[in-house]
């Protein structure tokens, strides 16, 4: 599919250094200019496509703008209803202990409506992988709060920034599962650099990986940008993401096995 | 010689779910229904069968897990009583937009709120209806014994495989408590992940070289095929309408009036037929099976012979307004019933149908 997509009178062969990965669908994805889906849909699937499991795996897309994922990945998808990806996840990896299971979920979907499902998941310690974009807003419905949204970031419910009196404190839902016995791994990663990808590639490996060892949950949390909801050029964005959004959500590794 | 157990209908529904080779039971504790799941956390089905148990964290992550199940082709099922149903009707309209078979038990109570643990008949409506968002329809089953309890598992799951759509056993509090004799059917074996495969070639079981990859949803954002899907949907409605009406018949051969009531009011209505004929009054009763898809037809032909009807339930009076559509009007149909956890008795039935008719 890969090799067809690629004009040869354009590309020549020799010159031809990097290929869209073989699992992605033909399908335009709908995603924004600079949004970082694109690059994490990509590492999920190099992954597969490097452990050679496509016809192993079986991921649950969420509500949110990667609600159509299942239209972007070859892969056995079931789209969730808001939040409950852990859920589904769950009865499938269960049902189904030798496939590799995932969920990918937004802010949103993972850590305001999805919270329970989320933190029990992680708290059973469900053999599966959550791959958790987390760009600090709801980029489908146009640009509203989220959990993650940071203290005093303007959005279409909190024009005037985020008030923590009124509004509340954003949720840090990745140092909280990680305080869970249930979760075997949890990394917070981004994807606007390529060092950035390449530790995130890392990540998300190690959380498939880990899928074999059945020792618990791996979480990986992406800090991604929304350009559209933050009405920032792409650049400025991330730009913008560096500043503010790292400070708050420090990226690394929160909780690595001993063992590894 | 089959095997008879004393069974609450509560441990039928378990044991059954046992027997029919389910694959996965995914549930959360609220009376009165309770017994299933600790019926089966007790019984261990993993050790008998290789059945998964869960109890979620909550009624909407069980029915979750039941979409998560049946989107990858197993037989999967969940249990809940009249709150509990309400907060699974998210799942359920989702299960039923995704086209998934599944089962769901409702063993009902007396609402509405956190009404009370007695048993209830006012769940007719957001079971037939629909009960969530969306044009849809579940598969309603009603039994009236511990032995109907056990044996509907059985067909729920028939039904909902045969159309890809969600069955619902709609039980109450005292079909789900009381204990009665129940023959118990032969162990069936669960699918092989291959037969799986075969016969469900839709389902997410991983993306294979000779297919594409299969996806589970109910979203499409283009309005002309979404209309076009609600379509096929209402067509297989019409199609479960025309195969699948069940229902049984108590005297209504000589009957002058008829008395329509499923589930324990139906049992209340048998001994009010007794009490009734034997002051002169020809009484007989229509039990349906299935509410949806109810039995429209032969009771607008009993139509033709009754007075009048009686229809017996728990609630306020819902399931009247199906016999109502289904008589067209043709005689009176009028309703009696008790309501927050109360159970009629059969002598205050016959008493209603004296004073509405007689």
């Amino acid at each position: 599919m890969a090799e067809n997509s690629i004009n040869k009178d354009i590309v020549k062969e020799e010159n031809l250094v990097f290929k869209k990965t073989g699992l992605f669908t033909d399908k335009p994805l709908s995603y924004c200019p600079g949004c970082g889906h694109g690059t994490a849909h990509r590492l999920v699937l190099e992954t597969i496509e490097e452990m050679g499991i496509q016809s192993e795996t079986i991921g649950i897309a969420p509500v949110g703008c990667s609600v159509l994922a299942y239209e972007f990945m070859d892969i056995d998808m079931q789209q969730a209803a808001h939040g409950r990806a852990p859920a589904l996840a769950t009865a499938i990896k269960r049902l189904y202990p030798e496939k590799f299971v995932f969920t990918y979920q937004g802010d949103g979907d993972l850590a305001a409506i999805g919270t329970a499902e989320t933190i029990h998941a992680c708290n059973r310690g469900e053999n599966i992988t959550i791959i958790f974009i987390n760009n600090g807003i709801y980029g489908m419905t146009g640009g509203q709060m989220a959990p993650t949204t940071l203290p005093g970031m303007k959005s279409s419910t909190s024009p005037y920034g985020r008030d923590i009196q009124s509004m509340g404190n954003p949720l840090k839902i990745t140092e909280l599962v990680a305080q869970l016995p249930g979760t075997y791994f949890v990394s917070r990663q981004a994807v606007h650099t390529p060092a950035a990808v390449r530790k995130a590639k890392k990540a998300i490996k190690t959380a498939f990986e880990n899928q074999k060892l059945k020792k618990g949950l791996s979480f990986v949390e992406i800090v991604s940008n929304c350009n559209s909801g933050w009405k920032m050029e792409p650049v400025q964005a991330n730009q913008w993401m560096v500043d503010n959004m790292f400070p708050f959500y420090p990226l690394g590794d929160i909780k690595v096995p001993a063992e590894q | 010689m089959k095997e008879l157990r004393l069974m609450k209908g509560n441990e039928a529904i378990a044991e059954a779910a046992i027997r029919a080779g389910v694959d996965g039971y995914f549930g959360y504790p609220i009376t009165p229904q309770s017994e299933v799941l600790e019926y089966l956390m007790a019984e261990q089905p993993e050790k008998r069968t290789g059945m998964v148990v869960l109890q979620a964290e909550s009624e909407v992550a069980a029915i979750n897990m039941v979409y998560g199940g049946a989107g990858a082709g197993k037989k999967v099922m969940t249990s809940s009583s009249s709150p509990g149903i309400s907060l699974k009707q998210e799942g359920i309209t989702y299960i039923a937009g995704a086209e998934l078979p599944c089962l769901i038990v409702n063993v009902v109570r007396g609402g509405p709120g956190l009404g009370t643990i007695q048993p209830a008949q006012s769940d007719y409506f957001q079971s037939t209806k629909g009960g969530g968002h969306g044009d849809y329809r579940l598969i309603v089953l009603a039994p009236a014994s511990v032995q109907e309890m056990y044996d509907f598992v059985g067909l729920a799951f028939e039904l909902a495989f045969k159309y890809r759509n969600p069955a619902l056993i709609l039980s109450d509090g005292a079909i789900g408590q009381m204990m009665e004799k129940v023959e118990i059917s032969d162990q069936k074996p669960r699918w092989t992940n291959e037969e799986i495969k075969k016969m469900f070639p839709w389902a997410t079981t991983g993306k294979t070289p000779d297919r594409p990859h299969n996806i589970i949803t109910s979203l499409d954002l283009d309005p002309n095929k979404q209309e076009k899907f609600n379509h096929k949907l209402q067509a297989k409605y019409k199609e479960i309408e025309k195969n699948e009406v069940r229902f049984e018949e108590i005297q209504t051969k000589d009957a002058e009036y008829l008395f329509v009531a499923y589930g324990t009011s139906s049992r209340i209505c048998q001994k009010s037929i007794q009490l009734a004929r034997a002051k002169g009054i020809k009484v007989g009763l229509l039990r349906p099976l299935t509410l949806f898809p109810f039995p429209s037809a032969r009771l607008f032909e009993l139509s033709k012979q009754v007075k009048g009807i009686l229809t017996v339930e728990m609630s306020a009076g819902q399931m009247i307004e199906d016999v109502k559509l289904a008589v067209r009007c043709s005689i009176p149909v009028e309703h009696y019933g008790r309501m927050g956890g109360i159970i009629p008795s059969p002598e205050e039935v016959v008493t209603a149908l004296e004073q509405k008719f007689l």
